[in-house]
Order: structure tokens, then C-alpha cells, then sequence
């Protein structure tokens, strides 16, 4: 399993080959494209892998700590995550896991979490997904289109969402966007609000 | 004897000027809140949590202020049978602070002609537009404690359209946004009258917290420095008395009354383990916001029940959208730092128009002067995926070269617009869903298509290459109209509970008191008899303090009017 340098006890929840495909398929929604690096480049599986897997360590991987990350002064609170209140454990629960039957989770009927949704989609997309080309690969998303919204949605989380969820390795999405991400607790000048960039 | 003397359901901005008032007054109180508490220890001195962060994932993609959709549903259909949408519908935070956490503090004042519609510009068809039981005379010293308490920096006169005030603002305006005065400078060449935005923001230390240091990360979001005031000062305040406790993820299913039904004698609540608990008061106040006050209502079979729930408004968002050749860096400041109010007061064109439309008038409402979002928000909603993706991410036209209004137009209101209870949909408590059954009047699309080319000629005259609008809720048959979509994105929600002189019409009182039932107070926006164009936050916050004073037997606030 490719291992990301910025995540440290990784949940590590897919297996090799679903983290290929989910990688490549990545890749392919968000490309390294000019002076964008690219879902892979960015460790975006390596997100979607956590996401999947938050429960897998506790406080789960949900809400990242506060006030301040560090990068721009202060302590690095959101290296470390907040827990759960019981009613929020339930709901994140169902969520990534899905309600299997269980009937505290259905409490308005079956809920299908993602977990099962990327298993259906990974098998959808097949175990050659990564080696097949570009064309055959957008010919395989389309064919998933609620499973390619799905990752799409996450993989932009997982490209300018803060590192510290796994993704967005070193900063580097923003960076390819100009985006500053989190200043607090510098924050901006009043001269730097009004000037003309 | 009871537990205490007042219990408040809700702790935002209506439940946390309740409890400061009351708790200054002498009484104990108890707020109830269903949510979290991410905001401040209960305990002295009552520190900031420091959970609050610059994190688009916590804020907006992971529910971290509440209320979660999987847990608590609502659904929403545009008129009576259609077919129901399920899941987040106009949610505002379900935590301690509530719907004052993420506002970015946009805190105008409405004008004299506000509360009193139907005297100034007649009726509508299809609207049941009433004059409020409140003036803007009586009004303004409540208006000005509101801004005392809250912390709001603004410059008087910068406004011509504003109704009179008595005392300058608590503090001048924060530093202006490149951006806003690229557009309100447009604005101005174009005969229209933008001026800095009243804003609850900290543009110097108040109150004991500190000026805001433009971060950026505003609406939609906590304040990690604690520069907004609302609705932590309030709260805090409160704290401080040692009269007030906040027992927080405690979800209120009833009020309690006697065995005559004239008084409320309590509230039942479910606590953090999901177990009922009951909690005894002399008074209720209810301040759960406009969207679940009425459904708390319902549910306890209290209030008028042919105005529970109807007359639900938002505002009909306009959003004009510029694209510039340069970056603006709009994620520098206060999200919006000038505002207009000239949709509010009808000029020749607008007149026009309303006489070609067949309406009497067409009102709209304050635009804000602002940028866009951060980039997830960005990347989710305005890119397609593949390489596009990325070279539009680089170019950044939907962020960061982006100029965006918002007009929050005013929402007439409609008996047949409504919230009541859901027949199928639960939240996990096993209580019914609130149900919304939402469309606008004729008036808020024809205003909108009236102001939306006028201010796309501001962005152009901006220096804007391209300018597009919308609104939400999306119009009929607009590319936006499509199932999912069709929900207002305003969390502006006001009307479910309207206050009145006429039991009949209205379910509380001028003193926002429930007819008949005199010990059950109301503080949120459940009692705007109309929604007017302004945000609703400061009225709610002035009308809190006026009812909370009056219930405890304060004499009313006074001010003179400037010669």
C-alpha cells in the first residue's frame, strides 16, 4: 500500500488493489494538469482511505482539532481530532458503514454507507481499472455515474480539504490554486484586505 | 415552586439575549440547547473551547455545528402534493450559539417603513401582508442595546436610506475588501448608494475580545479569536451572572402546562443519553429559531392552530456573479464589508416595472458586496471532473477572480407557504420530520428579474469580462429547477409564529407572548410579521431584548430622536 508521508497511523482501510483503482480513478477526475499536480500527487486516495477507514482509529478521523493548524502560528490543534458525541458516532457510523440491518441505525428505513458504495464501485470499475487507457476509463466512470459523483465530491475534499485529513499532501493543493488555506492565528493585515493584489 | 424561573429552549442569537437580559434582571434561568457545545466552558471564566478553526471540511462538508441530516431530516415540496425532498433543508447550527455561529455578521438595521408594510405601500394579491405591532420610534433604543451587546462597527450616515438613529455606532467599520470597493466604487458611478456594512465583528478590541484579523474564514463558520460577538458575548455575559446554566444536547419534545391548559408549567426534554427528562420554570421562552419553534408548537398542540407554522418566509436570493481578468483575493476579510439597500426603496424603474408586472411595487433588498467561497466549495459546485477540472482550479474564475451580490429580497407572505410535520419522516429521536411546503409569490420573481440585469451592469462596470445570475430558490423552469435543488439555500427564515394584536391572525402578542397562554414568551423570528430586506439577525436580537425586559417588569428603553 502506497503510504503518504503526511499520514501517520493511517487506518490504511482498503485493500492494495481497491486503493490502485481508487487512485487511478482519482487521477483521472482530478489530473495533473499544467502547474496542478493531481489527485495521485496529492495523496487523495490516501483521504478517501481515511475517510473510509475513521473509525478504525479513535477519536475517529471526522472533525480535525482547533484553533489553529500551525502553519501559521500557534500550536498544531488539528493534528489532533475531536470526539464524537454518541448521537454523532451513530450518524458518521451509518454513514461510512451503512445501517447493515441494524435497526438503530433505520430509523428512517436501509441506508447504504459508502463503504459499500465504493466496493460496488471499485468492482464496477474493474480490478484492471488502473492499467486500461484514458478513454476506457471515463468509459467506465460514466457507466457509474452515482458512484463517480460520489468519488468526485471526496476527491475535491481530499485535494484543498487540510492536510491534516490525509490528502492535500504538504499543502500542495492549495499551493497550485494560490489559496492560502488557514492563516489563523496571523491572520491578514488591514492593508493586505484593501490592496489591489 | 419551580426549578427555575425561566427555561429557554434554544441558545442562539434569541435564546442568548433572553438569558443576558433576564439573568441582569435577577431571575435564574436555564437554556436548553439540542446541539453541542463546541463554543465556551460552562465554568468560570468561561473560556473559549478553541474548536472553532479555519477548516472548509468541519465547517461545511462534516456538520460540525448541526444539525446532521442523517439524524434530523426535513423535508421540503413546492406546494401540496408534490413530491417530497429529503435531507438538509435551510439548516442553521444546532449547537451552543446556534444560527449566530456562522453568520459572517452582516447586522443592519430595517426601516421605519418595515414595520409598517401595509400602511406605506397597500396590499398584494395572494399576500398577507400586515403591519407589525412595533415601530421603528419604539424600536430604536432596542436597536441600539442590540448593538451594544453584540458588538457592531458601523459608520452612521453612510446609509441615506437608513432610518433615523440616536448614537453613532459601538465601533467604526473594519478595513474595506478589494473587492467591495471595486463594486460599490461601480456602484456609486452608476447613481446607486453602497455604504460599509453594519457588521458584528470586532474592528477594535470590545467587550474584552479582540479586532478580527481579516482571516476570511467568516460565514459559515465559528470565529477561532472570538472577534465575532454573536452569540458569545451575549452567553458569556449571561454566565457571568451565575444565575444561568446551559445544559446542552438537550432536545425539548414538550411543553409542559397545567391542568387547565392556561399555563406552561416546564418543558420535557430528551438529554445526551437520549433519556426524557422534565425541567419546571415559571416562564417558557421559546427560541428555537423559525424553522423548529413552530415545529415544537405542533407538536405540543400550542398556539393558533390556523397560523402555527404558515406564513413561513425566507429571502429571494438574487446572486449576480462577475468574473474579472485580475485575482481579487476575496478569502482576505470579512466575507462582506458594503452593502446597498437601493432595491429596497423602489425608484422610477423599479416602479416601472412594477406597473408592467401588474404589482403594486416591487421591493427587493439589501445587496451584499462579496466573493466567493473557499475552494472545495468551488472545486464541488462550478468544475466539471476530468482536465478542465484543473486549469479552471489554476485559473480560479469561480473563486478567485469572482465578485459575487447577493440581494436578499424580500419574501411576502403567503398563508399556503408552511411548515408542519412531516407524515413519514422521522429523525432518530422518532419524531416526526419538519416538512417545508415553499413557492414563491409572483412579486420575488419579478423582482429579481428586474435588479438582476441592472446589477450585472455594476459588475460590468466593475471591470467584469463576464456576469451571470441566479437565484435561489431557482426559478421555474430555470436550468437550477430540478429535484434536490428546489429548496431555498437561505438560512433567512422567518414568519412560522406571527405576532399580532388579533388572536385570530397571529399566534403570540406585540409582547411576543402566546395568546392565551401568558407565560410562554417567543424571542426568534417565528414572530416577523413580514420578512422585509434586510437579514433578520439584529431584529431578532432588539426584539429579544424589548420582550425579555418586559417580561421581567424592566421599564421600556427610550431614546430621543436628533432634532
Amino acid at each position: 500500500v502506497p503510504v503518504s508521508p503526511d499520514g501517520p497511523d493511517r487506518p490504511a482501510y482498503l485493500d492494495p488493489g481497491s486503493y490502485a483503482v481508487v487512485a487511478a480513478a482519482c487521477e483521472r477526475l482530478i489530473p495533473a494538469e499544467g502547474e496542478h499536480p493531481g489527485a495521485t500527487a496529492l495523496g487523495v486516495a490516501d483521504y478517501i482511505d481515511g475517510l473510509l477507514g475513521a473509525f478504525l482509529v479513535d477519536p475517529p478521523r471526522i472533525w480535525a482539532g482547533g484553533p489553529f493548524s500551525g502553519r501559521a502560528g500557534g500550536a498544531p490543534g488539528f493534528a489532533g481530532f475531536l470526539p464524537l458525541g454518541r448521537f454523532e458516532a451513530l450518524a458518521w457510523r451509518t454513514r461510512i458503514e451503512g445501517s447493515r440491518g441494524r435497526p438503530e441505525r433505520e430509523w428512517n428505513g436501509p441506508v447504504t454507507g459508502w463503504q459499500e458504495q465504493y466496493a460496488a464501485g471499485i468492482a464496477a470499475l474493474g480490478p484492471d481499472f488502473a492499467t486500461v487507457d484514458g478513454a476506457e476509463q471515463d468509459r467506465r466512470l460514466d457507466a457509474a455515474p452515482e458512484f463517480k459523483q460520489l468519488l468526485y465530491e471526496h476527491a475535491c475534499e481530499g485535494a484543498y480539504g487540510a492536510p491534516e485529513y490525509g490528502g492535500n499532501r504538504s499543502g500542495a493543493g492549495w499551493a497550485a490554486i494560490a489559496f492560502p488555506g488557514d492563516v489563523q492565528p496571523r491572520g491578514y493585515t488591514d492593508a493586505e484586505v484593501r490592496e489591489r493584489p | 415552586v419551580t426549578d427555575f424561573e425561566a427555561v429557554i429552549v434554544g441558545s442562539g442569537p434569541a435564546g442568548a439575549t433572553a438569558a443576558e437580559v433576564l439573568t441582569a434582571a435577577g431571575w435564574s434561568v436555564l437554556v436548553l440547547e439540542k446541539g453541542r457545545n463546541h463554543l465556551l466552558a460552562l465554568e468560570p471564566p468561561f473560556a473559549p473551547l478553541g474548536e472553532m478553526s479555519n477548516d472548509e471540511l468541519k465547517l461545511t462538508r462534516r456538520f460540525f455545528l448541526g444539525p446532521d441530516p442523517l439524524l434530523e431530516p426535513r423535508t421540503f415540496r413546492v406546494g401540496d402534493g408534490a413530491d417530497p425532498e429529503v435531507g438538509e433543508v435551510n439548516n442553521l447550527p444546532s449547537t451552543v450559539g446556534g444560527g449566530g455561529f456562522h453568520a459572517d455578521g452582516k447586522l443592519p438595521r430595517f426601516r421605519e417603513d418595515d414595520f409598517a408594510p401595509l400602511s406605506a405601500a397597500g396590499p398584494v394579491d395572494g399576500a398577507a401582508i400586515v403591519d407589525w405591532p412595533v415601530d421603528y420610534d419604539e424600536m430604536e433604543p432596542y436597536y441600539a442595546a442590540a448593538e451594544r451587546a453584540v458588538g457592531v462597527a458601523g459608520e452612521a450616515g453612510a446609509n441615506p436610506f437608513a432610518s433615523w438613529r440616536a448614537d453613532p455606532y459601538p465601533m467604526p467599520p473594519g478595513p474595506d475588501m478589494y473587492v467591495a470597493v471595486l463594486t460599490s466604487e461601480a456602484a456609486s458611478r452608476l447613481g446607486y448608494h453602497p455604504y460599509r456594512a453594519p457588521t458584528g465583528v470586532n474592528s477594535v478590541e470590545y467587550d474584552g475580545r479582540p479586532a478580527c484579523n481579516n482571516c476570511g474564514f467568516c460565514g459559515y463558520y465559528g470565529c477561532p479569536i472570538e472577534a465575532k460577538g454573536d452569540p458569545v458575548a451575549p452567553l458569556r455575559h449571561a454566565l457571568r451572572t451565575g444565575r444561568c446554566e446551559i445544559r446542552p444536547e438537550a432536545y425539548v419534545t414538550d411543553v409542559l402546562r397545567d391542568g387547565p391548559g392556561t399555563r406552561a408549567t416546564g418543558v420535557r426534554y430528551l438529554d445526551g443519553a437520549g433519556e426524557a427528562q422534565t425541567v419546571s420554570a415559571a416562564h417558557v421562552v421559546l427560541a428555537a429559531g423559525a424553522f423548529e419553534t413552530p415545529r415544537l408548537l405542533l407538536r405540543s398542540g400550542l398556539g393558533n392552530p390556523d397560523v402555527v407554522g404558515r406564513y413561513l418566509q425566507y429571502h429571494f436570493q438574487t446572486f449576480v456573479l462577475g468574473i474579472f481578468d485580475h485575482r481579487l483575493h476575496g478569502h482576505r476579510g470579512r466575507s462582506v464589508t458594503h452593502l446597498m439597500d437601493d432595491p429596497i426603496v423602489p425608484d422610477a424603474a423599479a416602479r416601472a416595472a412594477a406597473h408592467d408586472a401588474g404589482l403594486p411595487f416591487l421591493r427587493g433588498g439589501i445587496v451584499e458586496h462579496g466573493a466567493a467561497g473557499h475552494p472545495v466549495l468551488e472545486a464541488i459546485q462550478t468544475t466539471p471532473p476530468g482536465p478542465m477540472h484543473s486549469r479552471l482550479m489554476v485559473d480560479s474564475p469561480m473563486r478567485d477572480r469572482m465578485a459575487v451580490f447577493t440581494m436578499q429580497g424580500e419574501d411576502l407572505p403567503q398563508p399556503t407557504n408552511r411548515i408542519d410535520l412531516d407524515p413519514a419522516v422521522k429523525d432518530v429521536f422518532g419524531l416526526p420530520a419538519g416538512r417545508v411546503t415553499y413557492a414563491p409569490h409572483r412579486h420575488e420573481i419579478a423582482c429579481a428579474e428586474h435588479w438582476a440585469p441592472r446589477l450585472e451592469a455594476v459588475m460590468r462596470e466593475a471591470g467584469a469580462e463576464h456576469s451571470f445570475w441566479a437565484t435561489s430558490p431557482p426559478l421555474p423552469g430555470s436550468f437550477g429547477d430540478r429535484p434536490g435543488s428546489r429548496a431555498p439555500v437561505s438560512r433567512h427564515i422567518m414568519g412560522t409564529a406571527r405576532m399580532g394584536d388579533d388572536p385570530r391572525t397571529s399566534v403570540f402578542d406585540r409582547w411576543q407572548r402566546l395568546h392565551g397562554m401568558e407565560n410562554v414568551l417567543c424571542t426568534d423570528s417565528s414572530v416577523f410579521p413580514t420578512s422585509t430586506g434586510y437579514g433578520p439577525t439584529l431584529t431578532i436580537v432588539a426584539l429579544a431584548i424589548r420582550a425579555s425586559r418586559a417580561l421581567a417588569g424592566l421599564a421600556p428603553l427610550e431614546s430621543v430622536r436628533p432634532a
